[in-house]
């Protein structure tokens, strides 16, 4: 609306760039995103280390405590036993989703594959389905009453372990993670794979790469920036597991407390011990956590590329 | 995307679309995502690899296969019968008819619940990140670094970190138990906003931008008449992330909402199956299957029509950063 005049002439591309150096014309079009940004992330962030600050307390109320609820929280060992589960699950079902997506991608995109479009949607589809209907679906199914550990029970006259039991119960919630994200991966992946030239590989073919020395030599290096956001995802995804426990907790309120992750922790100060203060807390340790641990994939993940 | 593009362009944009059609026919980019599967079509297929992979495909499908047979089971053959196989009588179109109606419709207002909330979220956040990420692409202005560093700094704090204290504001404001509160935080997606500022970098060109200011078109209408079309593709992958987003919200209206009122369908879903679990309680798992099933349906099918768009939208997030 406003830069009319201040083009005299059309230039080249960059110029414009470089000449709009105090033109407020793009807070236009970032404003409302900014606007609304402040509003549910910002001002929230900011709300929650000034709760993390303070402590409400039936003598004296409200009142300003400093650091005190952080050194009850790196002294809770129910904030440690969630953390310690997360991470455990971070190490076990990251890696198995990883390499599992890798290597559907490679399979689909070999050209080795009957049918390759086929699998690639149907491997994708889970992701579409709400967390809570995957949830529910592979709950029934781990049921031994009526689901399929039951009919497997009934028909071989065996007992399985039930998945919904306190050992096997973290291994089930895996098992639910994986099949909603192993296709988005593989995607992710596949995606990655396709942007590679095609006479890389025909440079390699005529100099007598193998199947596998193209995987090694052409198509891992070209995976690494995908592979690292995958990773990224999913740890941030691991550190936040909430759907998952939460609604299975209702099939097997026994192998799941109230503090099965750490995001669950949080929830339950708030929603059923009124502790907002203290809840804040956790779930600020819990963000920067998650932040740091993220930040050191990116970096490590980036710096093998060079 | 339909939304906001006037069908009607002047004449002077739309040989400024020609020319940009021209460019973009020929841009690197284009050409190598048209390239066939791993240039290597004269590969022989390979029956192993293609059975392992139909193991990875009955494992992706299974569940919902599940889900299917369970849904056309009565009750009590739920309970008694193989879960993998159909038994009794054909009961999906009573379950249907039952779940619609159960507690005086309650599942038809979950629909409607959810329907607004991604009309509304999911539109509006497809509007914000276009906006936004084209601001970010094409403009130079005071703060931009800093809008950068703040918003790729929010990505990686978890969305339920955020959730209390979010949910302790909006409760002062008096937001909480309406559908502003589900609404509000879904119109922000810094993936979104990353997504528009990667895919209009290389597919709007400054020169046509250049050339609509030279005809004394203003910003605003230029993005809406010549931008945004350039930007369909993008908007449209966008768009289907943020709608499988809000349809499959389930933390965020579990904490806003206190009233069955308002609920979307995912956590009507999961009070249903809590109803049923409780002792004394109406036992309706009939209705929690076929529930999911109808609840599922919708986003499969999108997901199904508009597949090459997330294909390429994950491309463009994947290859560019």
């Amino acid at each position: 609306m406003t830069t009319l005049s201040h083009h005299p002439a059309a230039g080249s591309a960059t110029r414009t760039q470089r000449r709009q150096k105090r033109d407020w014309t793009g807070w236009q079009f970032v404003g409302p995103f900014m606007v609304v940004f402040a509003v549910v992330l910002i001002a929230p962030v900011i709300y929650s280390v000034y709760l993390s600050l303070y402590k409400d307390q039936l003598v004296g109320g409200n009142s300003f405590v400093g650091f005190a609820n952080y050194a009850h929280a790196l002294s809770d060992p129910k904030l440690w036993e969630s953390l310690g589960r997360v991470t455990l699950f971070l190490a076990v079902q990251v890696p198995i989703m990883l390499a599992l997506a890798l290597f559907a991608a490679l399979a689909i995109d070999s050209a080795r594959l009957h049918l390759s479009p086929l699998f690639r949607i149907a491997i994708f589809l889970p992701y579409a389905v709400p967390a809570v209907v995957a949830t529910l679906m592979w709950g029934f199914m781990y049921g031994t009453q009526f689901g399929l550990v039951g009919n497997l029970n009934d028909f071989f006259g065996i007992t399985i372990p039930s998945p919904l039991s306190g050992t096997w119960v973290l291994a089930s919630i895996g098992n639910i993670v994986t099949w909603e994200f192993v296709g988005y991966n593989m995607i992710l992946f596949y995606a990655a794979l396709r942007v590679i030239p095609a006479d890389l590989y025909e440079a390699a073919e005529l100099d007598g790469a193998g199947t596998f020395r193209i995987i090694r030599s052409i198509k891992f290096p070209a995976l690494r920036p995908a592979m690292v956001i995958g990773a990224i995802f999913s740890i941030i995804g691991s550190f936040q597991l909430f759907n998952e426990p939460s609604i299975l907790r209702s099939l097997a309120p026994n192998a799941i407390s109230t503090f099965f992750s750490p995001n669950m922790y949080a929830y339950n100060l708030s929603f059923s011990g009124q502790q907002y203060n203290y809840s804040a807390t956790i779930a600020i340790i819990v963000g920067l956590l998650t932040a740091s641990i993220a930040y050191i994939v990116q970096i490590t993940g980036t710096r093998k590329e060079v | 995307m339909a939304l906001t593009t006037p069908e009607s362009l002047t004449p002077a944009s739309t040989a400024v679309r020609e020319t940009t059609a021209a460019t973009r026919s020929t841009s690197p980019r284009r050409s190598r995502y048209a390239r066939p599967s791993a240039g290597s079509q004269h590969k022989r297929k390979s029956v192993l690899l293609t059975a392992v992979m139909v193991v990875f495909l009955i494992y992706s499908l299974l569940p919902l296969f599940w889900l299917f047979v369970g849904s056309t089971k009565t009750q009590a053959s739920l309970l008694n019968s193989f879960g993998l196989w159909f038994s009794g009588d054909f009961a999906l179109f009573d379950n249907i008819a039952q779940t619609l109606t159960y507690d005086g419709g309650v599942f038809v207002r979950w629909l409607g619940n959810t329907l607004l909330y991604v009309v509304i979220g999911a539109g509006g956040a497809t509007f914000l990140a276009a906006l936004g990420g084209y601001g970010l692409a094409k403009f130079n202005f005071p703060g931009k670094k800093a809008v950068f560093a703040v918003v790729l700094g929010a990505v990686a704090i978890p969305g339920t970190a955020l959730a209390v204290p979010t949910f302790l504001m909006f409760s002062q404001l008096g937001l909480t138990n309406t559908p502003w509160a589900v609404i509000l935080p879904s119109l922000i997606s810094p993936f979104g906003l990353y997504l528009i500022w990667t895919y209009a970098l290389d597919s709007v060109p400054t020169e046509v931008l250049e050339a609509a200011r030279m005809d004394g078109a203003g910003e605003i209408r230029t993005f809406f008449t010549i931008s945004l079309r350039l930007l369909a593709p993008g908007l449209v992958t966008v768009l289907l992330f943020s709608i499988v987003g809000t349809w499959n919200n389930y933390f965020l209206p579990l904490i806003m909402l206190s009233e069955p009122t308002w609920y979307p369908l995912t956590v009507g879903l999961n009070q249903w199956n809590q109803q049923a679990q409780t002792v004394g309680g109406d036992v309706i798992y009939n209705l929690v299957i076929t529930g999911s099933l109808i609840t599922i349906i919708p986003i499969v099918v999108a997901f199904l029509f508009l597949q090459r768009y997330w294909q390429s939208g994950l491309a463009a997030g994947s290859v560019k950063a």
